[in-house]
């Protein structure tokens, strides 16, 4: 492989805490690679098993569930 | 009392505290004019870059408020006006203001800014400190409210007979009137309310600072636009004699505070933790700089406020120097400043600075002093507002409330909880006349866009810089613009802005937009304020989309400019693929229980049940004890000589008197459930039978107690005593302390440490009045006070030089190297007094402890039962910790006093008037609005099996047999969450949360992934 892998990550957050973090972690200026996409729910609760396996179907090479 | 009160309410001053103030009073039914003499309001507040110890931006926390405050239409705001007169008594006030001429007619203005374009005349910008120019014909700031022009008749060359009117010509408005003269309006009021804020010190008059004549010696304000991208340098930072980049910044604290020859013996509060974030922000701008900041004592005394000085010293590379600077001396040829000081060693050092920041104090302004003249309200000897400790926003006339920075130097959510005591208080007096005088807001019908193809409107925001620095705003707009149903894409500057709420409004109309999406920072704080701007303009708010490309994009990628532009791109893109598949949805009104629940009966708790029964609510107040007063109790007066248990006797006689107060006694909570205007709390008193009680809203008021240390040889000898029981002993005429001959004091005692990093903010207080009563009552006792930093911060300063005026020897002690006690005959205590590098040792007769403040284990446990935090120490967590200093992030849940954290009464009684007044508000409303963002189960679907009944921790849906045999799911709007875990469990797709169905999540991976 010559290219660096840049893995395409899919996240989920929970809108009351997760999603929040990652408000904190901009507001804090924290640095982390680009490549993440993330996804707010109400709650980590809503998170159906099948939004896991249809991010994996299109492509995703991870998916991080939070919340 | 009158008979003729009038259900209106006049604040007076922009800032901060008269925004809070006036939005309080409109929240609970009253009509509001907001008199500020500035063309824009905002004050002091509106300037700051960010604020500690969150590092919240300034502009983007109270953005939302000033929106909110501006589409009230129970609030007018008399902008660039003064007061000049008052007549009339609590409850009836007649009041003159004079409104000036702004020489733009403000109902024709649009902002459109062209006036100033081409206004020919350059002015120095005294809003961003003269580091800039503005035009003769200027807007403070470009999101100022009101948003309109004003013509600045000292420069403008029309008014200095010169030959222009440039503006009159090109205003497409035509809103510029030479001619307009200044107007009198005579307003009715049934009370007043000050929140006039304050100015800093005139640093020049300091002359050995050379403030005024060298350029690079700047103050805190101006440090605070230096940093703001919205200032005179866009937030890089330079110096401003030659625009370089400067590496060795110096702080200079106490410039015109704790200064009494300056006509200054206050300390101003805010100074030392403004300047650490200054100095953590201006290296986050530029990691090259060397912050160093110079100072007498570090007053980190606020909530987390040491532990943000301590990652100040450890990991934000700042430099503590505790050295007064005696003078700056300038390198005429360089422009660079040397500061003489002496070093922890004592040797004096001489080193050379790029920059120079003066602390400068504050103090209440000329036109202040004026005003409270006029409205004969008393100032104390530090020319701030007079109040007295229990009375703590009321001035000297009744009726005439204050609030903020008049009443004494203090920082924001200070001066929040304190804008809301006044209006909570301003309320109680006024309760009957609620709602007579406001209007309800006229929104136009809700548009019908089900058979429409989705026409989506994009605004991309540029936050100042926020995002435009890494992420390319115009390429984002470009490369969105034409995907498929996007109807308009364009960039403001500030999206949340009144004017862009003004443009999004027209945009939607001209567009025949029937959906929108906002590209800038997190729905979890703005998605509120665009909702309103599109439920203005007809759209159902569920129509509105958010894509955060600040905290989530250009803030953590600042690296990567190009990465970042994508990442933006994407996730407007997601935005898109969910909003063109949204539908309208609508919320509800669910009844609500009008009555309350203050758990706690201390100061606290019973301030907050008075505020709210003396409204008319009836409130269940559960003591643990079989006691009213708590910790009050142990005190004996206030530094200002107040008797405290006769305050406290009266306070008791008022709640227990009171027809509408009930107090439970012994009483402990067993189960709650429900929520906000629902809530249902099982109580028992005594170990009785439990007892249900309904209520719409809590207040938590649980208090905190005094540590038993297990230091300094505590418990092992009478004489060594916490500072409570040196209160009950003075209290009490003890020969033991009154007659000592030697009496020493220890400063944070457990607090400040590895176990309790926090500050208990009241010993210093405590010691120095102790300290001044022992050497009043025998000039020849020796006192001593060890301490680490004396924080006697605020009004407190002048009691500290009384005491070292008395004779009371303070000595400094490092925590590495704390104070050793010895217990035989005397108490001996030894410490290295680092001022003569000298070890003391010290024969007492007294030792007097200034036990950590700790709160209560049984936190945990209400935390959990009411659904609401706590932080890391144990305190209540509160929504926000700047602007919502009394609430929770859960509705229907309030919080006063030390609970919160350790504060001294005056701030206790505010704040318990402050979280009253909240909760009130909430039951006068007589409705909770729930959102319609909740399950909904489809009866086609759904089989009956029972498993969203399983899952729900809330109870939610419930089994009904519609037929013999034939059950079907229905979910309470009311108990429902919105969570979706029903959605999941259900095996047929039947329940689904509304507004995040499956396919509009869906979209969003596919378009992720696209």
């Amino acid at each position: 492989m010559t290219e660096q892998f840049d893995p395409k990550i899919i996240a989920f957050a929970c809108n009351w805490c997760s999603y929040a973090g990652a408000d904190l972690a901009g507001v804090s200026r924290l640095q982390y690679p680009p490549s993440i996409r993330l996804i707010r729910l109400m709650c980590s609760g809503m998170l159906a098993p099948s939004y896991i396996l249809k991010a994996f179907e299109k492509g995703a090479d991870a998916v991080l569930v939070t919340g | 009392m009158i008979d003729n009160k009038i259900g209106a309410v006049l604040t007076l001053g922009g800032g901060i505290g008269g925004v809070q103030a006036s939005l309080d009073l409109a929240d609970a039914g009253f009509r509001v004019y907001l008199v500020e003499e500035k063309p824009c309001i905002g004050g002091v507040m509106a300037q700051l870059d960010k604020t500690f110890p969150t590092n919240d931006c300034s502009a983007c926390i109270f953005s939302p408020k000033l929106q909110t405050l501006a589409q009230n239409p129970n609030i007018e705001i008399l902008a660039y006006s003064k007061l000049e007169g008052i007549e009339g008594e609590p409850g009836n006030f007649r009041v003159t203001v004079r409104q000036k001429a702004r020489f733009v007619d403000p109902a024709k203005c649009t902002s459109c800014g062209t006036c100033a374009q081409k206004c020919p005349t350059k002015v120095p910008n005294e809003y961003n400190f003269g580091h800039d120019v503005r035009k003769a014909i200027y807007k403070d700031y470009a999101q100022g409210i009101p948003s309109v022009f004003t013509i600045d008749t000292e420069h403008c060359r029309v008014f200095q007979g010169k030959k222009c009117g440039v503006c009159q010509k090109v205003c497409p408005a035509g809103a510029v009137d030479y001619k307009q003269e200044d107007k009198i309006v005579e307003i009715e009021v049934g009370a007043v309310i000050l929140t006039p804020g304050y100015e800093p010190f005139p640093v020049a008059r300091i002359s050995e600072y050379g403030y005024g004549r060298m350029p690079n010696v700047v103050t805190n304000l101006e440090m605070e636009r230096i940093l703001s991208a919205s200032g005179p340098f866009e937030g890089e930072v330079k110096r401003p004699s030659d625009g370089q980049h400067p590496r060795k910044i110096a702080w200079i604290q106490c410039v015109g505070s704790r200064d009494p020859r300056k006509g200054m013996p206050h300390c101003s509060s805010v100074c030392c933790m403004a300047s650490i974030k200054e100095a953590i922000i201006a290296r986050e701008h530029d990691s090259h700089i060397e912050p160093t900041i110079f100072f007498m004592d570090i007053r980190a005394y606020g909530k987390d406020f040491d532990k943000y000085y301590e990652r100040a010293k450890s990991q934000s590379g700042v430099r503590f120097i505790r050295s007064m600077v005696s003078r700056v001396v300038e390198d005429p040829l360089t422009r660079n400043l040397d500061i003489t000081f002496l070093d922890q060693d004592n040797r004096l050092l001489t080193e050379t600075f790029d920059l120079v920041v003066l602390a400068a104090g504050i103090k209440p302004t000329d036109s202040t002093l004026d005003v409270a003249k006029m409205l004969k309200v008393d100032l104390d000897a530090n020319h701030f507002c007079e109040t007295g400790t229990f009375d703590p926003v009321q001035t000297s006339r009744p009726g005439i409330y204050v609030a903020g920075a008049f009443q004494a130097p203090k920082d924001i959510p200070q001066t929040v909880m304190e804008a809301s005591a006044a209006a909570g208080v301003a309320v109680r007096m006024l309760a009957d006349q609620r709602n007579t005088l406001t209007v309800k807001k006229e929104l136009p019908a809700e548009k019908d866009f089900t058979a429409q193809d989705p026409r989506i409107g994009v605004f991309v925001c540029r936050c100042g810089i926020n995002i435009a620095s890494t992420v390319n705003v115009p390429e984002v707009v470009e490369r969105v613009k034409d995907l498929p149903g996007v109807a308009y894409a364009g960039e403001n500057l500030f999206t949340c802005s009144q004017d862009a709420q003004t443009a999004i409004k027209k945009l939607i109309e001209d567009y025949s937009l029937n959906r929108i999406i906002v590209a800038s920072c997190t729905p979890r704080t703005h998605l509120p304020l665009f909702q309103e701007t599109a439920r203005e303009a007809g759209l159902n708010k569920y129509l509105v989309e958010m894509a955060n490309i600040r905290e989530h994009c250009s803030w953590v990628h600042m690296q990567e400019k190009e990465k970042a532009t994508d990442k933006a791109v994407d996730l407007i893109r997601m935005a898109l693929a969910r909003s063109r598949i949204l539908e309208s949805v609508q919320d509800q009104q669910l009844p609500m229980v009008e009555a309350a629940l203050v758990i706690g009966g201390g100061v606290a708790g019973m301030g907050s049940a008075l505020n709210l029964a003396d409204q008319g609510f009836p409130v269940h107040l559960i003591e643990a004890t079989e006691r009213l007063g708590g910790n009050a109790w142990r005190l004996h007066r206030t530094i200002k000589g107040e008797e405290i248990h006769a305050f406290l006797k009266q306070l008791i006689g008022k709640v227990t008197s009171h027809a509408k107060i009930q107090v439970h006694f012994k009483a402990k909570i067993e189960d709650v459930q429900g929520f906000i205007g629902n809530f249902k709390t099982t109580i028992s008193e005594n170990g009785s039978t439990p007892l249900e009680v309904e209520h719409g809203v809590v207040v938590v008021a649980t208090g905190a107690s005094e540590w038993k240390p297990d230091l300094y040889g505590y418990g092992t000898d009478p004489r060594i005593r916490t500072q409570l029981e040196m209160n009950e002993a003075m209290a009490a005429g003890n020969p033991d302390v009154l007659k000592a001959g030697t009496t020493v004091f220890i400063q944070c005692v457990g607090s400040r440490c590895q176990e309790r990093p926090w500050c208990s903010k009241v010993c210093c207080n405590h010691a120095v009045q102790d300290a001044i009563a022992l050497k009043e009552a025998d000039p020849a006792a020796q006192v001593y006070v060890l301490y680490r930093d004396i924080r006697t911060f605020g009004l407190n300063e002048p009691y500290y030089e009384k005491a070292r005026r008395l004779g009371v020897l303070f000595v400094r002690y490092e925590p590495e190297a704390p104070p050793a006690v010895d217990v035989s005959q005397k108490i001996v205590v030894t410490v290295k007094d680092l001022t003569l590098a000298e070890t003391l040792t010290i024969q007492a007769d007294s030792l007097v402890l200034a036990a950590a403040i700790v709160p209560d284990e049984y936190n945990k446990e209400l935390a959990r039962m009411y659904k609401i935090s706590t932080n890391e120490d144990g305190y209540f967590l509160e929504a926000h910790m700047k602007l919502r200093p009394v609430d929770f992030a859960t509705d229907g849940v309030f919080l006063a006093g030390l609970a919160h954290y350790p504060k001294p009464l005056d701030e206790t009684i505010a704040q318990a008037e402050a979280a009253g007044s909240h909760a009130a508000a909430v039951l006068a409303r007589g409705y909770v609005e729930a959102p319609g963002m909740v399950s909904v189960v489809d009866e086609d679907l759904c089989r009956g099996c029972g498993r969203c009944v399983d899952v729900c921790p809330f109870h939610a849906p419930e089994l009904k047999e519609i037929a013999p045999g034939v059950f079907k799911s229905t979910v309470n709007p009311a108990l429902c969450k919105g969570c979706g875990a029903c959605g999941v469990a259900c095996p047929t797709g039947a329940a689904a949360v509304r507004h995040f169905k499956d396919d509009q999540i869906g979209e969003m991976i596919d378009a992720a992934m696209a």
